[in-house]
């Protein structure tokens, strides 16, 4: 279990840095940067931190544990497809008119001089996310 | 001066962490101080005692704000449970590191809160969303019991899937619109209604607001978040969280911003009356207090949606209204069952009975509260419900109006078959030395009960000063 775990995150970690790498071709250097760094970066740290207190379990349970989920889920990848068959046959979608792709602005210049109301609750959270850490690992003092 | 709504609690939270002497004790008396006073001041405001765009304080930070009536009374419920909350922390909770990390996190929450009220962009109010949602996941799992986690998680994998929807759509706003300031989404949306990617965006929206709010059928975390969380927790949740973040968001959106065409109309009738008879009849089955009670909120919110939905102004006073009573009374129900947790050690309806005679004050006042949520007049419940149901018939929608009649009093039903099981009847076995809960409970629940009453009695003082001013925000 944990390798596959493992495997997952790694995966994680690459669809995130080809997710990064298209957000850069669409002319935003500044969202891929971010992309890169936390997606393909914090994140998969932070599974693993998570993972590493999991333990590996028997393989005959790995063994019952695929053959339930087969047998529960068999019918999802039918009906994704059918669903699809579906959407191409009847959804018609207009032409649509989307704005200009013009660079409005300096994500920069827009992030500290504009939205100062966003920033002051990004502190918040991450004021709440640190209190979330306290909180749940701390292990009181005897 | 709104700024300060935010700010304050956002620097006593910095306050509360730096380590003075006694710093516990001062954190508690500041922010029962600050709760009162935000109580206070909205009430004043509403008065037009004060006026609130006096004191500009200097123009460092451009917060883009702004105060209605609906916000008023929302602020003026956050104060009200922010400080009951607090009162009935402090017998709760007992060990003093739990209290501190519970007075922290009960101010970020109010931080997140006073701010969604008073923003008027779209995309803080989601930041600020997720600030109260951070700190409600937290709260739930602080005494990290099996229960209560198992609450959060499930609290916490709704919620994610409702970000992910509120996501989608503002990112799809934002492609046809432009901005996400409220006045140029408003008019951005009603120039483009024909666009199926603007249906799209209201439609995620929508549905990410009704996970938000417990509406069936996306209601499946509330009742087990309410009933494992804590009791002090239970309080706040139960009385303000779900409402500010699901609630009144919804109604801030449907308003000001997407506009209450009739096919939102529509929906929110009928998802509404959906709620009022699943929470209503799921509530009738219930043997565990704090789970009654879940779905009796269920029910609750649904009046509030279907009030909304109907479209006209005195439809969505009466939501407004029904939302402050709400708040009062099923906190105070709450309150109560933190008593009878902590006094009888159990909230299983079965192994209780014969109550009232030990705790009388606590049986008075959940006689209160469960006949204000019934409807039975001069409480204030009454008048609400009679609002929403006034707007329902002037509006022509009779086949929702008798629904919400007659489940008025199926409300009325299983809130006394509560109160016969836990406080009136034979006194169980085991639960002779059950005392009154002390002071930290009682006061909260007579400060509730009293505003319960004062509401019903005083209702055309309420009517003209908090409530009808609403109206006039649907133009």
């Amino acid at each position: 279990m944990t390798t596959r775990l493992l495997r997952s995150v790694v995966g994680l970690a690459l669809t995130s840095a080809i997710l990064s790498i298209i957000i850069f071709q669409l002319n935003s250097p500044v969202a891929a940067v971010f992309e890169l760094s936390v997606c393909a970066g914090l994140i998969p740290v932070i599974f693993i931190t998570a993972i590493s207190f999991t333990q590996r379990i028997a393989k005959s349970q790995l063994q019952e544990r695929r053959r339930e989920r087969l047998t529960r889920f068999f019918l999802l990848p039918v009906i994704v497809i059918i669903a699809g068959l579906a959407l191409l046959r009847w959804l018609k979608i207009p032409a649509l008119v989307l704005p200009s792709a013009d660079g409005a602005g300096d994500v920069r210049l827009l992030f500290w001089n504009v939205r100062h109301l966003d920033l002051l609750g990004q502190i918040v959270v991450l004021l709440a996310g640190a209190f979330a850490v306290v909180v749940l690992f701390k292990e009181p003092r005897k | 001066m709104l700024s300060l709504f935010i700010s304050i609690p956002f620097l006593s939270l910095i306050a509360f962490n730096i380590p003075w002497k006694r710093s516990g004790q001062l954190a508690f008396f500041w922010s029962g101080v600050l709760f009162l006073a935000q109580a206070v001041l909205a009430l004043l405001f509403s008065i037009g005692a004060v006026d609130p765009s006096a004191m500009q304080l200097s123009r460092i930070f451009i917060f883009k704000l702004s105060l209605d009536p609906l916000s008023l009374l929302m602020l003026l419920s956050i104060g009200i449970v922010a400080f009951v909350t607090l009162l009935a922390a402090n017998i709760l909770i007992s060990e003093k590191g739990q209290k501190g990390n519970f007075i922290n996190l009960l101010m970020v929450a109010v931080t997140g809160m006073n701010a969604t009220v008073l923003a008027a962009d779209l995309f803080s109010v989601y930041v600020f969303m997720e600030v109260v949602a951070v700190s409600s996941f937290v709260l739930i799992s602080i005494q990290k019991d099996r229960l209560a986690l198992e609450g959060a998680f499930k609290y916490m994998i709704m919620s994610w899937v409702a970000t992910a929807l509120m996501l989608t759509s503002i990112a799809l706003i934002i492609l046809t619109c432009g901005d996400t300031d409220f006045s140029v989404i408003a008019s951005g949306l009603s120039a483009q209604s024909g666009n199926p990617l603007v249906k799209l965006a209201i439609g995620l929206f929508l549905c990410g607001l009704f996970i938000k709010s417990g509406v069936v059928p996306f209601h499946g975390w509330l009742p087990d978040a309410y009933s494992a969380a804590p009791s002090a927790v239970s309080i706040l949740l139960a009385g303000i969280i779900t409402k500010v973040t699901g609630v009144y968001v919804l109604m801030r959106l449907v308003i000001s911003v997407f506009g209450l065409n009739s096919s939102i109309q529509n929906i929110l009738m009928f998802a509404g009356t959906v709620s009022i008879i699943f929470g209503a009849l799921a509530a009738l089955t219930q043997h565990d207090f704090k789970r009654m009670l879940a779905y009796s909120s269920i029910s609750q919110i649904g009046y509030i949606i279907l009030g909304l939905g109907c479209g006209t102004p005195l439809g969505l006073a009466g939501a407004a209204f029904h939302f402050f009573n709400h708040a009062m009374f099923k906190s105070l129900l709450f309150v109560n069952a933190a008593a009878v947790e902590k006094q009888a050690g159990t909230v299983h309806m079965d192994n209780l009975g014969g109550l009232a005679a030990k705790m009388p004050l606590t049986g008075t006042t959940s006689v209160i509260a469960l006949l204000s949520t019934a409807g039975i007049p001069p409480l204030s419940g009454f008048w609400s419900k009679l609002i929403i149901i006034t707007a329902l018939w002037s509006a022509g929608k009779f086949a929702y109006a008798y629904i919400a009649i007659t489940f008025s009093v199926v409300t009325l039903a299983y809130f006394l078959s509560m109160q016969r099981r836990v406080f009136f009847g034979k006194l169980q076995t085991g639960l002779e030395a059950v005392k009154e809960a002390g002071l930290g409970i009682t006061i909260p629940s007579a400060l509730l009960a009293a505003i319960t009453v004062a509401a019903g009695i005083g209702f055309p003082w309420v009517l003209d000063k908090l409530i009808l001013p609403i109206q006039f925000i649907l133009k």
